[in-house]
């Protein structure tokens, strides 16, 4: 098979990428793959920035949020904006980078089918820092017995049961304590 | 100066050829993304934003806390010439997005390159941790006490519900991606590799080739790593790709039996013909070089070949690579020059006692 881009020189590089079952390869000779930019075997162009961007702009939600605005032309004037650095949510879905932290919150539930599709979840269930996240981390410990409780109750252990509602009380009055 | 020992030894602890499992898992790789609250994403920050964050990083690097872990030292992406930067990538120390991409990009360097911190990647901070082997809880317990030594002194940007909050919406959550470099030989030999690529596929897994992020696997080498950031706990991603990859090197190992007692003649056949073709060459590709070592690898593993060690093997992975070749070589290099080169210094180390 010969290159590519060049056509002359036989690839030697063969780039593949599979995302969720979708693959697409490239055929270059080392010399073209040097040229492009490829460090070894092939990098920056396929970034994951461009399947990315496919991803978002499948988005059903901003497709619906579009046809809106131009039906609208209240809602066409104030595109969705992240107040901390300026960054339109269009913006985001053509890099499919965020700005800043607060574009988390400024763009919202919009994110929750972005999400969904590349993590099947919306919400963070790992790890929690010790010092910004002290409260967080009481608070996700008690949702985690409180489910252990429910679990306990629903099979009858009550005494394990018990045990998990002296553990609910000690961190609620944790949690009052430091309020 | 170290910077200079970085350059010139392909050496790095991931490379030992130890560890669990070290037959078919060569290294174990766990990246921490985090980003601080108070500045913009790399991709949005000035350049005095961007040099403060380095600064920052450099400081809780350097300090007390850190110096238990190892001693850092930073590189600045700036004073790398292209090709010191390559080397860099090609020890897979930095991604190539931080030596081409970045602003004000910097890593700091454990002396022994089992951590490398990269600073203004795509996030403000990547930790890496690099082990050889099997050893993807050790990997995770090294990188999150670093990362906890940050969080004591940095501003995270957190969010309850979503996590640690990154530059990409693929990274969210735990910001963590665990990985592990598999070879593969006998499943490639045996045709079954597509059908366990596409299975991966569908358990939230990816595989990627041995360097970065979209290449095709040469030499038999799979990289594969957690997909999903969000929703899982830490130790839920790390027991997965566990699993997954432990289901992989069993199936490799059965696969190697039996080729084994099936086809010992053609198997011992390849194996010796690409020893002796690497003893003797006098030019060759990358890529034929990577599939011939893999020969090789496989030829040690199963007891074919006795004198040469996977260490030696490891580091002709880095050692072959063109950015590698021509900073040994001290000058840039044609593909030509560069396939004579690597024809050379495998003889050489092949041949070595
Ligand atoms: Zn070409
Ligand atoms: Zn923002």
């Amino acid at each position: 098979m010969n290159c590519q881009e060049c056509g002359k020189r036989p690839a030697t590089l063969h780039l593949t990428k599979i995302v969720n079952g979708e693959k697409t390869e490239n055929h270059l000779c080392e010399h073209c793959a040097q040229e492009k930019g490829h460090f070894v075997q092939g990098f920056g162009n396929f970034s994951i920035n461009n399947l990315l961007s496919g991803l978002l702009n499948f988005d059903p939600m901003s497709k619906n949020a579009a046809q809106g605005a131009m039906g609208n032309p209240s809602t066409a004037t104030k595109p969705m904006r992240c107040e901390t650095c300026g960054m339109t949510y269009a913006q985001f879905s053509k890099s499919g980078r965020f700005g800043c932290s607060d574009c988390y919150e400024h763009f919202g539930s919009k994110l929750d089918p972005l999400f969904r599709r590349i993590h099947g979840n919306t919400n963070h269930v790992g790890k929690v820092p010790e010092r910004t996240g002290g409260q967080i981390k009481i608070r996700k410990e008690l949702e985690q017995l409180k489910s252990t409780l429910q679990q306990y109750i629903a099979t009858e252990e009550f005494e394990k049961a018990a045990e998990m509602r002296d553990r609910i009380r000690a961190l609620e009055q944790k949690i009052a304590q430091s309020q | 100066m170290s910077l200079q020992r970085f350059m010139q030894y392909p050496w790095s602890n991931w490379m030992k050829g130890e560890g669990p499992d070290a037959d078919i898992v060569i290294s174990t790789r766990l990246r921490i993304a985090r980003n601080l609250r108070q500045h913009p994403f790399p991709l949005l920050a000035t350049d005095s934003q961007a040099e403060e964050v380095v600064n920052k990083v450099a400081e809780v690097a350097t300090s007390d806390a850190m110096q238990k872990v190892g001693s850092f030292e930073q590189v600045k992406m700036e004073q790398l010439s292209p090709l010191e930067k390559r080397v860099l990538v090609e020890k897979h120390l930095i991604s190539p997005n931080l030596a081409e991409e970045s602003r004000k990009g910097a890593v700091l360097l454990s002396e022994d390159e089992s951590v490398s911190i990269m600073v203004n990647e795509e996030d403000h901070i990547r930790i890496q941790v690099f082990l050889p082997g099997f050893q993807l809880s050790e990997a995770w317990e090294a990188g999150s006490r670093i990362d906890d030594i940050f969080e004591k002194n940095l501003n995270y940007a957190f969010n309850e519900n979503r996590g640690y909050l990154t530059s990409c919406p693929t990274n969210v959550g735990t910001g963590i991606r665990a990985s592990v470099m598999l070879h593969l030989p006998a499943l490639v030999m045996t045709q079954q590799i597509n059908r366990i690529l596409q299975a991966i596929n569908q358990v939230g897994l990816v595989v990627r080739g041995l360097y970065g992020e979209g290449s095709e696997a040469v030499g038999n080498l799979f990289q594969l790593s957690n997909q999903v950031t969000l929703g899982m706990s830490e130790s839920d991603i790390i027991s997965n790709l566990y699993s997954v990859a432990n289901q992989i090197i069993q199936q490799e190992r059965e696969a190697r039996r039996y080729l084994s007692e099936h086809s010992r003649t053609a198997l011992e056949d390849r194996i010796c013909r690409s020893y002796g073709t690497l003893l003797y060459a006098r030019t060759v590709e990358s890529k034929e070089a990577a599939q011939r070592l893999s020969d090789v690898r496989l030829g040690i593993d199963l007891g074919i070949i006795d004198n040469v060690t996977s260490f030696t093997l490891n580091e002709l992975l880095v050692s072959t690579q063109p950015g590698y070749l021509q900073q040994a070589a001290g000058q840039k290099l044609t593909a030509e020059q560069r396939d004579e080169r690597r024809a050379r210094l495998i003889r050489e180390k092949l041949s070595a006692k």
